[in-house]
């Protein structure tokens, strides 16, 4: 185990591993953070604009962009996981691989 | 009660409405109508019950070990667990509180499931698969991984109990409320009935029972909204613009139920539910004891991903449910009555509806909906549904809860590692009668408070006692016991206090004038005040085992990225 360790950690590999997916990840947390936020920031200072119907419907600004704060949370977590169940798998895999 | 159903029952058949005539052939009288719905409401819970409990007959035959109780084994495959993870959110509260919500403020509802819907992809990105990689049965198994374990687990095993609890009044008021209105039986039996159920689950079937009646539920409860939004959504033409429109029409509030409203009063308020919802998700004790239940990380992976997605579409649901309730409830029926609002009360605002006139409250408006627009038939399977949700979401609830205090306080702190998988299980068990027993009491103690404010209450404490230290555990180097330990019951103790001295306990519940600390959720101070305090009293630990702990979090971090070591699925 300790000598696994040791040389996973030598591994270039394992640093490309690691550098991309925490990139990656970090990347789609911050932008599901500016989504979120953004929503609840015109929530507490936008309230006319998410108020205001568009055209000359009842139907408001606030709907879509609500369905789209919904939709865009779905949507980010299917890219993470088709890159990290393909791509970062199989870095994951030869690093296991040359470590035994 | 008996008045209402016998109106909606005749207006139903009369209708035509879904059920066929030949089962009311012989009922003239409303009276017997009456028996009828009952009867069907009653029939699909009891198949549910029957049906769960073969379940729970089938898992208590497979589940031997500790990891078969806490974990069904780590052989659930992802789109399973994603579905579980959904029922586990898709709570009655999140379905008749949200629901309520939109009928009585309409857009407001948005806010919240927008807010409680965003924790997942931040759970994927940074938790799902390094909690998998590093944890065993409980999310304190990896916010303890490299520290002292008695004073860690601790108060890991606190900060789970009050979430849970918490989570528990919740689910207790829906059970009470709904079995009133849908049976006309006493709130009392109804809290009763949920508590043994749930007792029987868990204490027999262990995570597997927990995990296929959580699935079975999700699975009804996503077709029967599915069906009732479908049919709220014909009446228009399938034009929401048409739906709003004649919302707004008939709502008090009129074109104020498409904005945010007065339910969200400041800028403080709105940030500090978000942040609440939002990181409190990934603090949830009995959600995130789900990712041990998966094989792998790519497992973990996919659950969220599908979790997600149910969890959207619901909420979606949900929303339009609300806007169903609004059209349907609030405007007479063809015989020019209100058959869902009490009578009494609409009479002495002379006969012009309300929101808060709903027969047995507001969040009863997705029930009552449901009636609308699918008749008796309909209405039965939607009670028998959300009573079922309440006791799926419950067994999960109380398992996390029955994990908390045999896995990390009962073997860790007391036995100090030495106890024996069979007397971890017995005691795991003999926790689940005492919650049981606990949030029956608990159930009755709280009948009069909005669910979903209740569940906002437990969000608040896994956002600023969990999830911090779970967080930091995994990613910080330099975190030691003194600072996740200080910083975790600075996060429970600053959270607890303020909900207690804020509006909805203070003010609400003990009925105090006017509540000392302003907002309803603190969780924009006490979330930050509890990494504030991790991080301080980390840096100022010069100790030898902090040291040591320090230098642990290489190994930790190559599991954590890689599995290496990681807890596989069991033989069988």
């Amino acid at each position: 185990m300790k000598e696994n360790a040791q040389r996973i950690l030598a591994n270039p590999k394992f640093q490309e591993l690691v550098q991309k997916r925490s990139a990656f990840a970090w990347t789609l947390s911050i932008a599901m953070l500016v989504i979120y936020f953004g929503f609840i920031l015109l929530v507490a200072f936008g309230k006319g604009f998410l108020g205001t119907p568009i055209g000359n419907g009842v139907t408001t600004w606030g709907i879509p962009v609500g369905l789209f704060t919904i939709i865009s949370a779905f949507i980010l977590t299917g890219i993470y996981v088709h890159r990290a169940n393909g791509e970062f798998d199989e870095l994951n895999r030869q690093i296991m691989e040359e470590s035994k | 009660m008996r008045s209402l159903v016998n109106r909606v029952g005749v207006a139903a058949a009369a209708a035509g409405a879904l059920i066929p005539a030949s089962v009311y052939a012989a009922a003239v009288e409303g009276a017997v109508q009456k028996q009828a719905t009952n009867y069907s409401a009653i029939v699909m819970f009891l198949i549910f019950v029957f049906a769960t409990l073969g379940i729970t007959y089938w898992a208590a035959r497979r589940t031997k070990s500790a990891k078969d109780f806490y974990a069904a084994g780590g052989g659930i495959t992802g789109f399973q667990n994603g579905l579980a993870i959904a029922g586990d959110y898709m709570s009655a509260a999140s379905f008749l509180g949200i629901a309520g919500l939109v009928y009585t403020s309409g857009f407001d509802g948005l806010i919240f499931s927008v807010g409680w819907l965003v924790g997942w992809p931040i759970i994927l990105f940074l938790v799902a698969e390094r909690l998998r990689n590093l944890g065993k049965y409980t999310f304190a198994d990896v916010a303890s991984y490299r520290f002292q374990q008695t004073p860690m687990r601790t108060m890991a095993a606190c900060g789970s109990l009050a979430t849970v609890t918490f989570y528990l009044i919740a689910q207790m008021v829906g059970a009470g409320k709904l079995i009133q209105l849908l049976f006309g039986m006493d709130y009392l039996w109804a809290v009763v009935i949920v508590g043994v159920l749930m007792i029987a689950y868990v204490t027999f079937g262990g995570m597997l029972a927990t995990t296929w009646v959580q699935i079975i539920k999700a699975v009804l409860l996503l077709s029967g909204a599915s069906f009732m939004a479908f049919a709220v959504l014909a009446k228009f033409g399938f034009s929401p613009e048409a739906m709003f429109t004649t919302a707004t029409q008939v709502h008090p509030k009129a074109t104020g139920i498409m904005a945010p409203g007065a339910l969200i009063s400041d800028p403080v308020s709105a940030i500090s539910l978000g942040m609440a919802l939002m990181f409190g998700t990934a603090g949830l004790p009995h959600i995130l004891m789900r990712f041990f239940t998966v094989s792998d990380a790519r497992e973990a992976r996919k659950s969220v991903f599908y979790a997600t997605g149910f969890i959207g579409y619901f909420y979606i649901l949900t929303f339009i449910i609300g806007f169903g309730a609004i059209v349907l409830l609030l405007a007479p029926d063809a015989t020019g009555a209100y058959p869902f609002l009490d009578a009494a009360k609409l009479a002495a605002a002379g006969g012009k509806p309300a929101p808060a006139m709903i027969i047995g409250g507001s969040n009863m408006a997705a029930i009552h909906t449901a009636h609308a627009v699918g008749g008796d038939l309909f209405f039965g399977f939607i009670s028998a549904v959300a009573f079922a949700t309440i006791l799926a979401v419950v067994a999960g609830l109380t398992l996390a809860g029955a994990s908390a205090v045999s896995h990390d306080l009962y073997a860790s702190v007391i036995a100090k590692g030495r106890a024996s998988e069979h007397d971890e299980i017995r005691v795991s068990k003999i926790t689940t009668v005492v919650i049981g027993i606990v949030s029956i009491f608990l159930g009755i103690a709280f009948e009069n408070q909005n669910v979903a404010f209740m569940v906002g209450l437990a969000f608040v404490i896994a956002a600023s006692a969990n999830f911090p230290v779970l967080l930091m555990s995994m990613f910080w180097s330099k975190m030691t016991t003194r600072g996740a330990v200080l910083g975790g019951w600075i996060g429970l103790i600053s959270s607890v206090t303020l909900l207690i001295l804020g509006p909805t306990v203070w003010k609400s519940v003990l009925g105090n004038p006017a509540a000392i600390f302003p907002y309803d959720n603190p969780g924009a101070f006490t979330i930050p005040l509890s990494f504030l305090a991790i991080w301080f009293f980390s840096i100022t630990d010069n100790s030898k085992a902090a040291q040591d702990e320090r230098e642990a979090y290489k190994a930790q971090y190559i599991r954590s990225q890689t599995g290496l070591g990681a807890e596989g699925a069991s033989a069988h």
